[in-house]
């Protein structure tokens, strides 16, 4: 029982510092901005080069928006505008970036940065999100200054 | 009340309403009961899961054993678990028998062909657990023979350690997972293996919401047994399943598991019938934050 209780309060403590830990990542928005948005750039030529078989698909816009809801929503926003966790993805960096950039991004994640890897859904799915991301545009007031929201 | 109680308890009210109300999240979840592939879970995220096990016993008494497993996402790289055991023995007696506190770290930063996941688990058991969460070393069905009473004077210490291999190709999952077990009361190294193959109905998401789309639903197998020990391994005295796995994961944050499973010899249990309920609350680090006053 004491090993018990002991393990539990290792358990609890770990918890509490990851979640506070995570919680400062939002604070160096500008530093996490720059080194975010820079992994779409580290996509291998080869990645980039990717066609999306769900290009100007309307069906694939709609499953793309509820995998977007189900799966993204929680840290990059509603409207993909940016949230707490995660930058925009309405910025001219994502928008600007080729369907097989972000399709890259999603399989691999930025793992060290939060962002988990995504390839536990098919590949499909994956593009069907890219389809919805790209379908969405550059936010009006989405400059290269972009900085997550306050909570 | 003083300030800070009334903070406490709001804060404490506010993590429970959260626990209570049904989050829109949901994760793809693989189908397995024994096998890992090397999936983490998202960062903030807690799942709650219940599991039972219902297995026959050889020259003794069926049982039902059961488990509840909370799973929370550390990091994109490290997921922490905490398991508590249980068990029924029919005509015998119902009993706690102990816990485990497993974490999964993902050392790699990008996808590979295969993907490493380095597994280290801590358990407290007694010798009475029947989960067979993962069968290792020389453990056969025999060993649950006894009652109750008899089984849980043994007390275990056990440090595990496992390597888990895993692909994805073409929508297929392939985990390949070895095991090594440290009894920390002087006893040898055991080993393990658990594999599997799985799969989504369909792999493209449908346009409209729906729970009982093809992609919501996985299928797959999977195969698990004991290598011996340091002293004799192999698969003399061992036991083997195999065992059909699927899931259903629900959109609305629920997944539901189901798997029979069959002994491959005479030293496994002859039929195994597992089943898993599990809800996944998505900002669960936020939550605790907020007990600590951060984030506000």
């Amino acid at each position: 029982m004491k090993a018990c209780v002991v393990t539990l309060c290792i358990s609890a403590t770990l918890v509490a510092w990851s979640a506070v830990a995570g919680q400062d990542l939002g604070s160096a928005s500008k530093r996490a901005k720059d080194s975010v948005y820079s992994e779409i750039e580290k996509a291998p030529e080869k990645a980039r080069a990717k066609r999306n078989p769900f290009e100007l698909n309307a069906d694939a816009v709609s499953a793309g928006k509820i995998l977007f809801e189900q799966h993204c929503a929680e840290c990059h926003g509603e409207t993909a505008l940016g949230g707490k966790k995660a930058p925009s993805l309405r910025a001219v960096e994502v928008q600007g970036a080729s369907p097989g950039a972000i399709f890259w991004i999603l399989t691999n994640g930025v793992v060290r940065r939060g962002m988990p890897v995504w390839s536990k859904l098919p590949e499909p799915q994956r593009w069907q999100l890219v389809t919805y991301i790209k379908s969405l545009g550059i936010a009006p007031s989405e400059t290269a200054d972009y900085a997550p929201k306050k909570p | 009340m003083s300030a800070s109680h009334s903070r406490l308890l709001s804060s404490f009210l506010f993590l429970l309403l959260a626990l209570f109300v049904p989050a829109c999240a949901r994760s793809q979840e693989s189908a397995y009961f024994v096998t890992y592939d090397h999936y983490l879970e998202e960062p903030g995220n807690l799942e709650i899961e219940y599991f039972s096990t219902f297995g026959t016993q050889h020259g003794g008494n069926d049982f039902h054993a059961f488990w509840t497993e909370l799973e929370y996402g550390a990091t994109a790289w490290w997921t922490t678990e905490f398991y508590l055991d249980g068990q029924t023995t029919f005509n015998d007696s119902t009993l706690f028998t102990g816990f485990r506190w497993e974490n999964r770290f993902r050392p790699l930063k990008h996808e590979h062909f295969i993907n490493p996941v380095i597994y280290v688990e801590y358990e407290r058991l007694n010798g009475a657990d029947k989960i067979l969460r993962e069968v290792e070393g020389h453990d056969v069905a025999s060993d649950m023979g006894d009652p109750n009473s008899a089984l849980k004077e043994e007390t275990k210490n056990e440090l595990e350690l496992k390597l888990l291999l895993s692909s994805t190709f073409k929508g297929w999952n392939f985990a390949e997972n070895t095991t090594a077990t440290k009894n920390l009361s002087n006893e040898p190294w055991e080993f393990g293996y658990a594999l599997g193959a799985s799969r989504p109905l369909k792999l493209a998401a449908s346009p409209q919401r729906c729970s009982f789309c093809g992609q919501n639903f996985v299928a797959g197998i999977e195969m698990y047994g004991g290598l011996g020990d340091r002293h004799g391994f192999g698969l003399k005295d061992t036991s083997h399943y195999l065992a059909p796995v699927a899931a259903w994961n629900l959109p609305s944050g629920w997944t539901l598991r189901v798997s029979p499973g069959f002994g491959l010899n005479d030293n496994s249990h002859g039929f195994l019938l597992r089943w898993g309920l599990s809800y996944e609350i998505s900002g669960f680090g936020e939550m605790v934050g907020h007990l600590f006053g951060r984030g506000r």
